[in-house]
């Protein structure tokens, strides 16, 4: 079944009060997202990322268009138990502790009274905030805030996780650690939809993404298929400038730095290349198959389209 | 849903008492019930009749101005700082469930408070009048209809702030409760005019809020009892009205976009 | 989003639920009745109040203003023989705007005016005329507020006289403050003069209860002069056939009278032992003649002199 099925949902806006020029924050999408999988929306800022989870989530009402979560229309209350998600740069309540913060949320998903204190504890301790529980919110930094809002996600155990830009505000070694959660979660069977803007993430972690700009899906692929794409080169290193002239010839892209040289060639021409390294006397140093990246995937989908102009639409 | 309610409730109210201005506040008003014996020192009948007038002025005056601002960071401060945005998205709650539940808690810090007050108030009572006599039955009255003021002002300002910013919100929450202070005038202003303009004020005249009608200071002060009659009326009136804002509320707030 | 079904069940909510607020104020406002006017006699000091009023006492004022004319219209409407709070409330519109003219006219009539046209009680309303004139020299028309004040309910037409006068001379009076003084001080006939005073008051004003009081007087100096008449034909009648009338009939056949005279209000006047009577006194609450036996005369002076004339 379809964690998340979504059909043609739109939303536009109203520049202003008075004015009738409209801006469209999402166009028409069509998009699911399968239980079980972990799924990635990239896309750079202003793109609709942010408007479709909102619209998902029902803090924002659609122009037009249909989605289902877990099976249940929009605007079902009850299947808001089994969802868990992180705002944006979250903020919450300041004058209470991890701890009470986590309790109000459990409670109001329904979490039984006599769970509620062990799931607590337990989501604070999968985000390494055990230590902090019992200080005032009003103290924490922005990474703490983090974890925090990681931690109110997950508490009651729900089925599908909606996270906007989950590694914001933390360290290499706090998105490190919410990589992990993320991959755990996944295994528990939880279904997992994220924002991002950052690449490396979604490369690592995602089954399949979509990629949105100026409120378009530009593209929706398995990224396993995607980084595919692109094998078939090769990157070899070496000392030995001398070589160079031999491998242009064999259709090698060279580029030296001093005596060491780093070589682009196509994967068939690896054995010619290494024949020609061994009769002139080149020293091998490594030889790399280069991997697609996410980006070369997204630049693509996005284009040369000016990511910075708002995407008005004449009404 | 009885449970969520409550918890929202209990947490606004949370909120509400660790929220160090409303301690201020309170200080405030006590100060003045405190500063309000020095005053009426001219002759004992005039102390009390001053004590009574100032005192529970103050704690009038403070407990709207305390209900005003908290009421409007009830929904105005949380879409603002998108503390809402984990209550709403992810949660099995009701827009309207929120609202009632914030409503229920602000109302509940005001009844505190109004208690604390009139504490440190019939403590001086007490100490200038040497006692409590049958008149200071009256000042319950008169407390109470303070109360209602309470509950009154901030079921309009939660309705200003589902639709405005917390600036405006305590602008026209002032300005109503200042209009709503002369509701009566009013009324009277409107049986003078005519043609249109009778048709225009009386509407205005009878929709806003009957503070004037809550407000019986004086004659609490002067020892002229409250009709039983009028405190059944204006409790009624209190809860019919509030019942109405917090529906338009309700009413607005689901219909909201919160981008 | 919320479903039509809601959002109709909404609507119709809010109008329930104002209809029944509509209600209950109406309810709670006449229980409330009087004490926000009571509350009026608790007030130690205008001076006070226009302190505390922070700069808008000039709305302030226009409250008050407001509550001195409800005061009045219910106090009126009842026939009210009391009229306590009207002076207190006069007092404060007038502390916290001077420039209130209106307040001033209202006061010189409605405080002076025997009950229940009035509070009865002529020297606050002179007093409050002069703190008017104090605050505005340039009002000329509350001088004739002063004369009439002086004239008609103090009984001083030395007085009355002195003010017309004054006020005649204030730029921008209108002759006929002139004429008053004049004919104040030449002891002109009284009903004349009190209806050329009245018809002028009727044209100078703009406030609906002052217009209402002077249509009301001149209405009363028409039945002083109608019942004066017919008591002359009577009398005359008397002399020529010796006995009293018992009825118009008789007068009209005796070819001194045209038809059953009428009073104002329509009604028949009617003779009683031979005294010219109104049906309905009432009607008339100025009236000096035509009132039955017993009753006292009212407060303007007769041609022979300035002495009330009691009518057996």
């Amino acid at each position: 079944m379809a964690a998340i099925e979504i059909q043609g949902l739109e939303k536009v806006y109203r520049t202003g009060f008075f004015s009738h020029k409209l801006k469209r924050g999402l166009m028409p999408l069509t998009l699911s997202v399968e239980e079980g999988e972990v799924f990635g929306c990239l896309g750079p800022n202003g793109a609709g990322k942010t408007t479709t989870l909102k619209l998902l989530l029902g803090l924002v009402f659609p122009t037009s268009g249909t989605a289902t979560i877990l099976g249940r229309p929009l605007g079902d209350i009850e299947v808001k138990r089994h969802i868990g998600y992180l705002p944006e740069q979250p903020y919450f309540y300041d004058h209470l502790t991890a701890v009470e913060l986590l309790d109000y949320y459990a409670r109001l998903s329904g979490v039984d009274a006599r769970e509620r204190k062990r799931k607590v504890e337990r989501a604070l301790s999968r985000v390494g905030m055990s230590d902090a529980a019992r200080t005032q919110l009003r103290k924490f930094s922005k990474g703490m805030l983090q974890r925090v809002g990681i931690a109110q996600a997950i508490v009651h155990d729900p089925k599908l996780l909606l996270l906007d830009e989950p590694m914001s505000g933390l360290d290499p070694i706090g998105r490190r650690e919410v990589r992990d959660l993320v991959q755990q979660l996944n295994e528990e069977g939880k279904t997992v939809f994220f924002s991002t803007h950052i690449l490396s993430d979604a490369e690592t972690l995602c089954d399949r993404v979509a990629v949105l700009n100026k409120g378009e899906l530009k593209g929706v692929g398995v990224v396993a298929d995607l980084l595919r794409e692109k094998l078939g080169e090769v990157e070899v290193v070496f000392s030995g400038a001398q070589a160079v002239a031999e491998l242009s010839s064999l259709g090698a892209l060279c580029h030296a730095t001093g005596d060491v040289v780093r070589a682009l060639l196509p994967e068939r021409s690896l054995e010619p290349v290494l024949a020609a390294l061994r009769k002139n006397q080149a020293r091998l140093i490594s030889v790399t198959p280069v991997q697609a990246t996410l980006e070369d995937y997204f630049l693509e989908r996005v284009g040369d389209e000016s990511p910075t102009k708002p995407n008005e639409v004449k009404a | 849903m009885t449970g969520r309610l409550w918890a929202i409730a209990y947490n606004t109210f949370r909120e509400a008492v660790r929220d160090r201005v409303l301690y201020n506040l309170v200080l405030f008003a006590l100060l003045i019930v405190g500063a309000s014996i020095i005053f009426g020192q001219v002759s004992i009948e005039i102390n009390r009749i001053v004590l009574i007038n100032l005192g529970l002025t103050a704690i009038s005056l403070f407990g709207i101005v305390i209900a005003i601002f908290i009421g409007i960071g009830l929904v105005s401060k949380e879409i603002d700082k998108k503390t809402l945005y984990t209550v709403l998205a992810a949660r099995p709650v009701r827009r309207r469930e929120f609202i009632a539940g914030k409503f229920l808690g602000l109302v509940m810090t005001l009844t505190v408070n109004a208690l604390l007050m009139s504490v440190g108030f019939f403590a001086a009572v007490l100490y200038v009048s040497h006692g409590l006599g049958r008149g200071d039955l009256q000042l319950v009255t008169a407390i109470y209809f303070i109360l209602l003021e309470f509950v009154l002002i901030t079921a309009l300002a939660l309705l200003f702030s589902t639709f405005s910013t917390p600036v405006f919100s305590s602008i026209f929450a002032f300005a109503i409760f200042a209009i709503g202070s002369f509701a009566e005038d009013l009324r009277s202003f409107a049986s003078m005019a005519t043609g249109a303009a009778h048709l225009v004020i009386s509407t205005a005249a009878y929709m806003v809020p009957n503070f004037a009608a809550l407000n019986v200071v004086s004659q609490v002060a002067h020892g002229t009892p409250v009709e039983p009659k009028l405190i059944l009326l204006n409790s009624l009136y209190v809860l019919v009205y509030t019942a109405a804002v917090l529906t338009a509320s309700v009413w607005i707030f689901e219909r909201r976009n919160l981008k | 989003m919320t479903t039509v079904r809601a959002q109709t069940t909404y609507a119709l909510l809010l109008a329930l639920l104002l209809g029944a607020s509509t209600l209950l104020v109406r309810q709670i406002d006449q229980v409330r009745g009087d004490t926000v006017l009571q509350e009026m006699l608790y007030i130690p000091s205008p001076k006070v109040v226009k302190r505390l009023s922070l700069g808008y006492s000039g709305l302030l004022a226009d409250v008050y203003w407001t509550r001195v004319v409800q005061y009045f219209g219910e106090k009126h409407k009842a026939q009210s023989k009391h009229y306590l709070i009207l002076e207190p409330l006069l007092e404060m519109t007038t502390e916290l705007d001077p420039k209130l003219l209106p307040a001033y006219h209202f006061g010189s009539v409605f405080l002076a005016q025997k009950p229940p046209e009035g509070a009865g009680d002529p020297q606050a309303a002179a007093r409050l005329v002069e703190k008017g004139i104090r605050e505005n020299p340039g009002a000329w028309r509350l001088y004739y507020d002063l004369g009439y004040i002086y004239w008609l309910e103090l009984k001083d037409p030395a007085r009355a006289a002195d003010a017309f006068e004054r006020g005649s001379q204030v730029p921008g009076a209108l002759p006929w403050m002139h004429v008053m003084a004049a004919a104040l001080k030449a002891h002109a006939g009284e009903t004349e003069t009190a209806i050329y005073m009245w018809t002028n008051i009727l044209k100078t004003t703009e406030d609906k209860n002052l217009k209402a009081n002077a249509i009301s007087r001149l209405r009363c100096l028409r039945v002083d002069t109608e019942v004066k008449l017919l008591q002359d034909r009577v009398e005359v009648f008397m002399q020529k056939s010796g006995h009293k009338p018992a009825s118009w009939q008789e007068l009209i056949s005796a070819g001194l009278l045209r038809g059953a005279p009428k009073d104002p209000a329509g009604k028949a006047y009617q003779l009683a032992d031979g005294r010219v009577q109104v049906a309905q006194p009432d009607l008339f609450p100025f009236i000096t003649r035509g009132l039955p036996p017993g009753e006292e005369a009212g407060d303007l002076p007769t041609e022979k002199g300035f002495k009330p004339v009691k009518i057996k």
